[in-house]
């Protein structure tokens, strides 16, 4: 993209090669240095940061229980899926061999299971990564009838609402939205709009919720009209609301949780993580806080988001056996445990909502979090996922553009867009 | 560069050819590598983009021709962001102009302490533009915002096009007036004391010897400030990836490029446009120094 002012800028180019000779040079130093070492070999586990510390927790139990075998050394990316998935692909495109295992987003299973970079699990590996874990989570893991990950953790969001301003949670956004309007203090909805992959999570869910699907397979376009339409109509009627909070089009799950952590807002859809940080940050507003399922969005069941991560092997790993043993562990039960202990991240295994570790860390709506997963709607899964949304993103974003009185227009854009999407035409 | 071989005389002696040769001979490493990172990426951009090449579909690639072009030239998408990249590029480069300028005079005439006015006039060239534009981010953050306490508003500065832009703009323009003040400053330097104290004497004002002095004598060191600038200009992309993402009809040409090249792995579109945008930047170029007859080797001996 710059190649012409360097062109120019003669001197500058010099200098930068310079930098670029020292760099390989520094490079092929530390290389030499990390060949030489004879211990077990080294692991990498390239994953998304988690606050709490569970990856390096998980990580370090793993590589005590391999007793030598191997080690694993996280590589923390970023808690943005999409730049997370920037800095993967840029290396499993360019056939990187640093990484072995991966921690991958729900959303990227088609699409690196398409382009051959991560390998398929069988047999007993199959039998033992899935066992006991959620249909819906073991569906997000699978790509064309083969499984191409280990479940670790799955997310689901909730209703939270003000028990002290709200007597009982409401049951649709219609309610909520015209019960938020009628407060007279934080009369607001907190949701995530910012235009970034949390935008497709409430967009998918609020689409699944009123009786639809975005796509029904991997290049086949569903939105069916009716519909699809309520699903616009309830982002339209928010985003011209009193209720719609000032920072909608930017909003994200942080800036929601501060906002109603701060008692700007009585109402929040958000993971399971918001009771942690608000019981930590905010005790007074923590002790209010009620749990309630999705709202609806006509008279169909509500299908909550379903996030998570599932752990993969690289196709381009030069220790795939061990890698397959480690995902393994730090996919399996004892993790799961962890992550929901440290980072209140909800486990894949149905068995474990009967026990005490996850009963402690969802106090009261343990139940409610397992529901909300069983009936969760996921994101579409295509090769082509990036496209698609991108394509819901552009074209909805922000919501205070849609009118909520005529969705027809708004409609036809999407499909079409949708339908260019998952074709991968045109620009993005 | 170019003066050496502009006054070569027709019969040139076998001395001046020899020494011709061995110049030839000292720049060949740098030419080479120039070559090396410069020439082949660009060539190897241009090869890409007529074939199509998804790393999502390793199966479904091959020769395209110029189809990416057309997919490119015919989106809206990209005459809005081309649109965008120049809105922000004039804007910044006419404002960075005129406060690059001011603040030139001022280090120039600095009576005291100039070398510690030189320093801090430069402290923001020096900030990586990424930290920069999470500071302008931070800074105007819709609920933790200073901007917003400062002026008691609630505003969401990133929830709307035109805000959105100004942000992004006063980020830029904060970051880079500083190397625009540099480069007029070297122009500035070389302007001859004499002809102010005769224009003084003459009865000039200061306003008349800025206009009818400092000027002229300094066009081609403003061309030169301006064609660097602009050409970064045209390239903005930090600012905008760190505060919007390119929502709000924010894009530029570079962001469209790097969505197209890193987020959907579409390389055969995403090349399409780096040569596109190369292109652009060539003909930027060519402009100043053909048309505005900017000249690079300016103020350099013998230049």
């Amino acid at each position: 993209m710059s190649y012409g002012s360097r062109e120019v800028n003669k001197r500058v180019a010099t200098r930068a090669l310079a930098c670029l000779v020292l760099a390989a040079l520094a490079t092929a130093g530390l290389a030499a240095c990390g060949g030489s070492g004879s211990g077990p070999p080294q692991l990498t586990f390239f994953v998304a940061i988690q606050p709490g510390g569970t990856i390096e927790e998980t990580a370090a139990r793993c590589t005590k229980e391999a007793n030598g075998r191997y080690t694993i050394k996280p590589e923390l990316l970023p808690n943005d899926a999409t730049q997370a998935r920037e800095q993967l692909v840029r290396r499993l495109g360019a056939k990187d061999p640093s990484i072995d295992v991966i921690g991958l987003d729900v959303i990227l299973t088609a699409e690196f299971a398409n382009a051959g970079w991560i390998e398929p699990w069988q047999g007993k590996l199959k039998r033992e990564a899935t066992e006991e874990v959620f249909p819906s989570v073991v569906e997000t893991a699978t790509f064309e009838h083969q499984l191409y990950a280990a479940p670790f953790n799955t997310n689901t969001q909730l209703l939270w609402y003000r028990k002290d301003l709200v007597p009982k949670p409401p049951a649709t956004w219609d309610q909520m939205i015209k019960e938020a309007e009628g407060l007279k203090e934080a009369g607001t909805i907190q949701v995530q709009a910012e235009r970034y992959e949390g935008f497709m999570v409430w967009v998918n869910a609020l689409i699944e919720s009123a009786g639809t699907e975005i796509l029904s397979g991997p290049e086949t376009v569903d939105l069916e009209q009716k519909p699809t339409e309520e699903a616009l109509a309830v982002m339209g009627r928010l985003g011209n609301s009193s209720a719609k909070s000032p920072n909608l089009s930017t909003s994200n799950e942080d800036t929601a949780r501060l906002a109603f952590e701060a008692g700007e807002s009585a109402f929040m859809t958000n993971y399971t993580f918001a009771y942690a940080s608000a019981s930590a940050e905010a005790p007074d507003i923590a002790k209010n806080m009620g749990a309630a399922p999705f709202p609806r969005v006509n008279s169909n069941p509500a299908k909550p988001p379903l996030g998570g991560f599932n752990l993969a092997v690289s196709s381009y790993s030069d220790h795939q056996d061990l890698a397959f043993e480690a995902a393994a562990c730090l996919a399996g039960e004892k993790s799961q445990l962890t992550a929901v202990e440290l980072d209140g991240l909800p486990p894949s295994r149905a068995d474990l909502y009967e026990g005490k570790v996850v009963k402690t860390a969802y106090p009261g709506f343990a139940g409610l979090v397992k529901e909300m997963i069983e009936t969760a709607g996921p994101r579409p899964a295509t090769p082509a996922y990036q496209d698609v949304s991108s394509a819901v993103q552009r074209t909805l974003h922000p919501p205070e553009k849609i009118d909520p009185e005529d969705t027809e227009g708004i409609y036809d854009e999407l499909k079409s867009n949708v339908e260019a999407g998952v074709k991968r035409e045109g620009l993005l | 560069m170019e003066a050496s071989t502009a006054n070569t005389p027709t019969h040139a002696s076998s001395r001046t050819r020899s020494e011709r040769k061995l110049a030839w001979m000292l720049c060949a490493p740098a030419v080479i590598a120039m070559l090396a990172v410069t020439a082949y990426p660009i060539g190897y951009a241009f090869v890409l983009s007529v074939q199509k090449l998804d790393l999502r579909f390793p199966e479904q690639t091959g020769f395209v021709g110029l189809d990416n072009y057309g997919t490119v030239l015919g989106s809206e998408l990209w005459w809005t962001d081309l649109f965008n990249t120049f809105l922000i590029m004039v804007i910044s480069v006419a404002v960075e102009l005129v406060l690059g300028m001011v603040i030139a005079l001022v280090m120039h005439r600095a009576i005291f302490g100039r070398g510690t006015v030189r320093t801090v006039v430069l402290i923001p060239y020096g900030i990586i533009t990424v930290v920069a534009a999470f500071a302008w981010q931070f800074a105007f953050a819709s609920d933790s915002g200073f901007v917003n306490n400062l002026i008691g508003s609630e505003m969401d500065w990133f929830g709307g096009h035109v805000s959105s832009l100004v942000v992004i703009i006063l980020a830029e323009i904060w970051k880079t007036t500083p190397f625009m003040a540099l480069l007029l400053l070297a122009g500035l330097v070389t302007i001859d004391e004499g002809l102010y104290e005769a224009a003084k004497v003459d009865g000039a004002s200061a306003w008349q010897r800025f206009w009818k002095i400092t000027l002229p004598l300094m066009k081609p060191a403003i061309l030169v400030a301006v064609l660097f600038r602009t050409l970064e200009a045209f390239r903005v992309f930090d600012s905008i990836f760190i505060m919007t993402r390119g929502a709000q009809n924010t894009e530029s040409v570079s962001i469209l490029g790097f969505n197209q090249l890193i987020n959907r792995l579409n390389l055969g579109v995403g090349s399409a446009i780096s040569v596109l945008a190369f292109l652009i930047v060539v003909g930027i170029a060519f402009l100043f120094v053909k048309g505005l007859g900017a000249r690079l080797d300016e103020g350099r001996p013998g230049g």
